[in-house]
């Protein structure tokens, strides 16, 4: 360290949240919203989700088919690149894990692509949506995910920034090598682990 | 990837060699930087303070100058009441001291200064807009941009005694200078007075409130929506 800046000290350091990886602040009780595209309006009449790519079973789900599996909630934080976390929140949905089952991911497969129904995509190693880390949401504690958050569907994987959560998700593509996503070609870290405060390329 | 797009992982102690009062509550922050890299309009560096006990707290700001080959740029920090970082900015940085700074970041709200760009600002949204408009007039090429610009009240206008301009439209959503023609209201298509270029990006920059409201717009006027981007300000303090 050894760089400090002249007059500033930490105000709320003694009471700082283990939960909070570094460089993060506690959001409270608001959900900053952070969108680079026109939030699309989506009708869960004609909603899909889909698993392509390095797969036995391409498959499409529809709303009330992807409802009909067995759900999952994930209760803990989440991390944003932008610097707020925000702590204790509930979301439900299902897990990847059990749309993976049914796809079959074939031998050789290491990465996702997770692409939305506007032209967003994010980039994410198979391991980081497997074993019980990553979910296909709609509900945020008991209430239908808002538009402005995604909604109906996005994507949940919670040990990474929340860019990687990609809003609106539309499907996951299985790849066999990594392709950058939307904010990994502008400069954003292709892992995005919060705890290692990888947030841009070379972090 | 792009090499522009590429952030430099270097933290950098920047000078600080001018603070300006924009409203009051908004200052600019000139820093001279000892390893500066050309920015691109649209982009923004992160600010870091660190306490003696190594305590670290970062934001993002936007750049206001345009990217003019100088090794100093501006910052443009709204002081939110309780917000950390800004708040240390506006009451305890002076001119002389260092920030430590990152930057410039960022691939996609950046405007290239040659297709045509509508430029939609709330409040302390235009400061990345800002940017592009002083690249714009500074090549000469103003004719390329639309900029809209929104705020409460005159009080609230940044940059004042520059922003004003054949190529801007300013509103006021609470009160007005005296006799200003529109009457205090939000933005409306009315606003967007001049045909958009069908080939022209949009850029939306303010609260999440104003961002919606300014794509609704867009949207309702026959812009695509892979042609809009938007930054929205959260309470990042």
């Amino acid at each position: 360290m050894g760089r400090f800046t002249r007059g500033f000290t930490s105000r709320a350091h003694a009471a700082r949240d283990p939960r909070l990886p570094p460089g993060q602040y506690d959001t409270g009780k608001s959900w900053p919203v952070l969108t680079a595209e026109v939030a699309p309006r989506l009708d869960t009449a004609t909603w899909t989700f889909t698993i392509e790519g390095l797969v036995e079973h391409p498959t499409t789900w529809s709303w009330d088919e992807i409802h009909a599996l067995p759900p999952s909630t994930y209760s803990g934080d989440i991390h944003c690149v932008t610097t707020w976390s925000k702590l204790g929140v509930n979301f439900t949905g299902v897990s990847v894990d059990a749309l993976l089952d049914v796809a079959g991911v074939k031998p050789g497969a290491t990465h996702v692509v997770a692409f939305s129904h506007t032209a967003y995509t994010t980039n994410l190693p198979l391991a980081d949506v497997t074993g019980g880390r990553a979910w296909v949401v709609w509900d945020y504690d008991g209430r239908p995910l808002e538009r402005a958050h995604g909604g109906p569907a996005r994507l949940l994987v919670p040990h990474l920034y929340f860019w990687k959560s990609a809003k609106f998700v539309a499907g996951l593509r299985v790849f066999d090598h990594d392709e950058p996503g939307f904010w990994e070609q502008n400069g954003y870290h292709d892992r995005g682990d919060p705890w290692l405060e990888q947030r841009y390329q070379g972090d | 990837m792009t090499a522009a797009a590429r952030v430099t992982k270097t933290w950098q102690m920047a000078k600080v060699v001018a603070i300006r009062d924009e409203t009051p509550r908004a200052k600019t922050f000139r820093l001279a930087l000892p390893e500066p890299s050309p920015h691109r309009a649209g982009q923004h560096c992160i600010v870091r303070l660190t306490a003696p006990d190594g305590y670290t707290a970062s934001r993002s700001y936007s750049i206001a100058s345009a990217p003019d080959g100088s090794p100093e740029l501006e910052l443009t920090v709204e002081r939110l009441e309780g917000g950390e970082v800004s708040t240390f900015l506006h009451d305890d940085v002076a001119i002389g001291d260092e920030l430590e700074v990152r930057g410039p970041i960022g691939g996609w709200f950046v405007w290239d200064a040659e297709t045509p760009a509508l430029l939609l600002g709330g409040g302390s949204g235009v400061v990345p807009l800002m940017a592009m408009l002083r690249l714009a007039r500074r090549n000469g090429r103003a004719d390329l941009v639309r900029l809209v610009v929104s705020v409460r009240t005159p009080d609230d206008l940044y940059y004042a005694d520059e922003i004003a301009g054949p190529e801007t439209t300013l509103l006021y959503t609470r009160a007005t200078p005296p006799s200003f023609a529109r009457l205090p209201a939000h933005l409306t298509r009315d606003d967007i007075v001049q045909p958009v270029a069908p080939d022209a990006i949009a850029y939306v920059c303010g609260s999440s409130g104003f961002a919606d409201a300014a794509t609704d717009v867009l949207l309702d006027l026959g812009v695509p929506p892979e042609r809009v981007r938007v930054e929205r300000f959260g309470p990042s303090g």
